[in-house]
């Protein structure tokens, strides 16, 4: 949360020519589901979360009432503190996890499966197989579709190409940095050409300068492939950066307080991050983390 | 880099002589330490013999020591390998099916928290071919370390990594051979060190209870015929061969971990100096 640090607590109005879509929808009442997202996106609807909620066996409820619309191409980014079900909802349209109340639709179903190759997920940490090679580790999400070794090679030599790891097929995980880990993983959710790409804070653990490399890599990639990418993450500048919608969430319970359109041109660059359209989005954004985090419903209106 | 990797190799043999020369100067000078004392104080043979005699009493009967000692050998391998059927396979059993671990786990500790030496006459008695109830006796000691490390390996796969095989809707199967394995092998390896041991010793504590029963087949038989007899550099040169063949079950199973884990697991690496 650091970027959120030093910015004053009120005024919490977005700066002008900061455009949002909705107003604030933080519910007070944790029994109220009412909390709707309709999106702007206007490529074609790939899934819709409508009012959905998660409340887990201890009786913790993670996620309330959340809607939401996705449609290709798009690159959205889940902000917000710990513990606003940010994974949560990750896993849920992944299908790792069974919503509580509300629906999951796909409205195209056949294009957009809510498992396997048409949809991938990168942790937040490698999640590597240490004890088989990158080219292994790689190949797993084309194994297990019964796609032989010889068959995935010309696929996995194309992503390690296109994460910059071409040389280091052969390699067992242990031999590699922190971000190459991070490449590894990213090159073995792409390898299966999937439609939607999930990431769960994936370069949380790495330094400033791994993580600003990374960031413009998978832009790069995802402007080349254009497939649905849902990021979450702690970092306001990060998900400004990268994302043509963010989506805020707050904690206790778990929800959408409001979304934000990033309408900047891509490709973006290091001079978009100094831009003052960037700074103002930045700002925009955080205030309402901050009223996120404050509970402070009122500053935000 | 070649000088540097040169400095390497040479960095890696001094590491490995130094490995082996300073065990092996021990051992050599707490045999020649014993060797003086007996020398020195003439203690007689059937006290404490001396290394030497130990060596040549070994040497002049191992027309009668090598088949006890192969038979040993033979009961300890095949008590290992249905311990590491049985221990596995119940394992995957545990692991896979819940009712399977609540229904039969306290029957297996009940098992291995029961002494060797109480159960083993009982065994004895009731199962009629005695190299059979020998071999029982030592899988009941060596089977546990097995069962239990592969179920707990069996139960660590990583989190993220099970899930990531269910987004790719893995079949049981798959799961099993890609995932849950490799994620069990360290565990199983742990075990199967532990196992070979305890193989060795249920072994010889099970003979130790048929030898009384006048079965006299492996080295703990003739342990206890020579104890008998009083023959105290018999009774050592048949403990040195125990020794030796515990010693190499160990380095045998220390090998195979190395060469199953040692390019991945952080058990088996090789650490950079």
């Amino acid at each position: 949360m650091a970027g959120v640090a030093g910015f004053p607590r009120s005024n919490l109005a977005a700066p002008a020519g900061v455009p949002r879509l909705r107003g604030p929808t933080l519910i007070a009442d944790m029994h109220n589901t009412e909390t709707s997202i309709s999106s702007t996106t206007s490529s074609p609807a790939l899934f819709r979360m409508q009012d959905v909620s998660k409340r887990f066996p201890n009786g913790t409820l993670a996620l309330q009432g959340m809607s939401l619309e996705c449609g290709d191409h798009e690159f959205i980014s889940f902000l917000g503190p710990s513990g606003c079900g940010k994974s949560t909802a990750l896993r849920l349209i992944a299908g790792l996890s069974k919503i509580s109340s509300g629906t999951l639709e796909w409205p195209n179903r056949q294009a957009a499966a809510t498992g396997g190759r048409e949809l991938s997920f990168v942790f937040q940490e490698p999640t590597l197989m240490p004890w088989t090679s990158v080219f292994n580790n790689i190949w797993l999400p084309l194994k297990l579709s019964g796609v032989s070794r010889d068959a995935a090679a010309p696929a996995i030599q194309k992503v390690l190409d296109m994460v910059g790891l071409a040389r280091f097929a052969d390699v067992y995980p242990r031999e590699l940095s922190g971000g190459m880990k991070m490449r590894v993983s990213i090159a073995r959710a792409l390898v299966t050409q999937p439609r939607m790409l999930l990431m769960d804070e994936p370069f949380a653990a790495l330094d400033e300068m791994t993580r600003l490399k990374l960031n413009n890599d998978l832009l790069a990639i995802w402007r080349e492939h254009r497939f649905l990418v849902i990021f979450v993450t702690h970092s306001v500048y990060e998900s400004v950066y990268l994302s043509n919608r963010v989506v805020v969430m707050a904690a206790r319970p778990g929800r959408v307080i409001e979304e934000f359109q990033i309408d900047e041109p891509y490709p973006r660059s290091e001079e978009f991050r100094t831009s003052s359209r960037y700074n103002q989005h930045c700002i925009a954004v955080q205030r309402t983390l901050y009223s996120a985090l404050d509970g402070d419903e009122s500053a935000d209106h | 880099m070649s000088h540097l990797d040169e400095h390497q190799r040479k960095m890696q043999r001094r590491d490995r002589a130094v490995r082996t020369v300073i065990p092996l100067t021990i051992v050599i000078a707490l045999l020649i330490g014993w060797e003086m004392i007996v020398r020195i104080n003439e203690i007689p043979h059937y006290i404490l013999p001396a290394p030497s005699l130990i060596w040549k009493t070994l040497v002049d009967n191992w027309a009668t020591l090598w088949p006890a000692l192969w038979f040993t050998i033979k009961l300890t391998l095949l008590a290992l390998l249905a311990a590491v059927v049985g221990g596995t396979l119940l394992a995957v059993a545990f692991a896979m099916f819940r009712w399977v671990e609540i229904g039969f786990f306290p029957i297996a500790v009940i098992l291995q928290v029961t002494p060797l030496i109480a159960i083993a006459p009982l065994i004895l008695i009731y199962v009629p071919n005695t190299t059979t109830a020998l071999l029982l006796c030592a899988w009941l000691v060596a089977f546990f370390p097995i069962l239990s490390n592969t179920v707990i390996g069996l139960k660590s796969a990583d989190r993220n990594l099970r899930d990531l095989f269910e987004l790719y809707q893995a079949s049981p199967w798959q799961r099993f051979r890609y995932l849950l394995i490799p994620s069990a092998t360290p565990y199983f390896m742990a075990g199967l060190k532990i196992a070979g041991g305890l193989a060795l010793i249920g072994a010889v504590v099970a003979e130790f209870t048929a030898g009384t029963a006048g079965q006299e087949t492996g080295l703990a038989s003739r342990i206890l015929e020579s104890s008998f007899r009083t023959e105290i550099p018999m009774m050592f040169a048949a403990l040195f061969l125990v020794s030796l063949l515990g010693v190499a079950i160990f380095f045998v199973f220390a090998t195979l971990s190395k060469l199953v884990l040692g390019h991945w697991h952080e058990s088996e690496m090789r650490r950079e100096a």
